[in-house]
């Protein structure tokens, strides 16, 4: 879009220089109006759907045409420290984030939430939505570099999404290694012991499911989908 | 598979050369393995007429679904689908496709051959595997994703202890890089087959002993939701 601007007003140039003669009186044209500026407000509402894994704030970020995570690749440092540890801080903060946003606070099983953001005059943009289950070491749940400047005001989107594995950190399910309730223990860390690939998720096991030595149970075990996203342009 | 269903594809090719509909599609597809520590088998990607299915949910699988899911050959479907003169790729990893891993091929689809299968063993199981079963090729350009769930072929019980991969041989094959990945020493989950038709996957149990216990398998890696794979479809102009 800002691309179009510049390839009109090139074009109002050339017109003028067709012209040549362009005979108006510098000291008496009227001062040239700016375009009025153009919102685009954008409503994310989260709900979880999982029997027992409270989401961490939410992280929401518009920016380019890029992706914040891949299957088949090492997550990003931001997204580890958000897959970790909820904390969404740095994801928010990534390079090329022109508006974020974070939900208040956890959004317990059954309830949902929903984060407003918005940005001046960028109708392009895409938009990335993360948050951790944290009741796990490492897993999360969103959409990463999905368009929309294909969506027209009250126009809504909505999915259903499945849980993703960041792959920083093992699956041990050991007490102090998951920041959630259910353990209290250590969020993010720098250590990658995992396959350090971001794939979906195979599940967290509990101890009554054979894992003996986790602190997790049959309540914080779940399937997909475990989110469902909204996203709503307001403006 | 049956040869009975061959009839009704000789009926159908007729109608469809003749009412114009069902034309030959240049496609590119990938397939990527979403799974945290499943390996899938050489994968087999066919083109076919669409009242042909290489399973269905509830019947039992034919003797070369079951050779494909209990040992990762498909040389016996790759044979089968040859002879209803379906466009096939067969093997386009090269060998195993790794876990969160893709694949892609391009295939040439006669007319006729408007529905796509896609089939390949998932590692460590017994006779679990991908299945995408005879989806309608958009006639329309454009790209699509579809997921694919995790098929058990019910042919052999879900013992999840290591053993070979012929037909009818019980446990699990581990070529490498399985052999490292998958423990030994396990006394075997069931000896049971439950459904004896394909059915969905009630995934791998596993245990934390790589030494001893009850299965082969890592409950912590080598379980799995659904989906456990994607594939996407480029229907060319």
């Amino acid at each position: 879009m800002v691309i179009q601007k510049r390839f009109g007003l090139s074009l109002v140039a050339l017109s003028c220089l067709a012209l040549t003669a362009c005979d108006h009186n510098d000291d008496d044209a009227p001062a040239p109006v700016p375009p009025a500026d153009v919102s685009y407000s954008y409503e994310v509402t989260v709900q979880n759907m999982t029997q027992g894994q409270p989401l961490s704030p939410v992280g929401v970020a518009l920016h380019d045409d890029v992706v914040m995570w891949e299957v088949g690749t090492p997550a990003s440092t931001a997204l580890e420290v958000l897959a970790e540890g909820g904390d969404n801080s740095d994801f928010t903060a990534s390079e090329g984030v022109m508006a974020s946003a974070s939900g208040a606070g956890p959004i317990a099983p059954g309830s949902s939430e929903t984060i407003t953001v918005m940005v001046v005059n960028e109708p392009d943009t895409f938009i990335s939505v993360a948050t951790m289950l944290v009741n796990t070491n490492d897993a999360f749940a969103g959409i990463t570099g999905h368009a929309l400047g294909e969506l027209e005001v009250n126009q809504s989107i909505t999915m259903v999404l499945p849980v993703l594995d960041a792959g920083t950190e093992a699956n041990s399910e050991v007490a102090g290694t998951i920041p959630g309730p259910a353990d209290g223990g250590e969020g993010y860390n720098a250590e990658r012991d995992d396959a350090d690939l971001v794939s979906f998720h195979p599940g967290v096991v509990s101890a009554e499911d054979g894992l003996t030595m986790s602190v997790l149970t049959v309540a914080h075990r779940f399937d997909n989908p475990a989110v469902k996203l909204t996203i709503t342009r307001v403006e | 598979m049956k040869l009975k269903q061959l009839t009704p594809l000789m009926v159908a090719t007729g109608l469809t050369a003749m009412s114009g509909f069902a034309q030959a599609a240049e496609l590119e597809v990938t397939v990527q393995n979403l799974t945290r520590g499943i390996y899938f088998t050489p994968i087999l990607i066919t083109a076919h007429s669409p009242d042909q299915q290489l399973f269905n949910v509830g019947e039992a699988a034919s003797t070369e679904l079951q050779a494909m899911a209990e040992g990762g050959d498909i040389s016996g479907l790759e044979t089968a689908v040859d002879a209803l003169s379906a466009d096939t790729v067969a093997n386009p990893a090269g060998g195993l496709l790794m876990p969160t891993a893709a694949t892609t091929t391009t295939l040439s689809t006669m007319d006729g051959n408007t529905a796509l299968s896609i089939v390949a063993m998932m590692l460590p199981t017994n006779d679990g595997f991908i299945g995408l079963n005879s989806w309608m090729i958009p006639e329309e350009p454009g790209t699509y994703t579809v997921y694919l769930n995790a098929y058990d072929a019910g042919t052999e019980a879900n013992d999840e202890i290591r053993g070979g991969g012929a037909p009818g041989a019980p446990g699990l094959p581990v070529p490498p890089p399985l052999e490292e990945l998958v423990g030994t020493g396990g006394s075997g989950v069931t000896s049971e087959i439950t459904n004896a038709t394909v059915h969905i996957h009630p995934g791998n149990l596993g245990d934390n002993d790589t030494e001893a216990g009850m299965s082969d398998i890592s409950n912590t890696v080598q379980r799995w939701l659904n989906p456990v794979a994607m594939v996407t479809v480029t229907v060319s102009e």
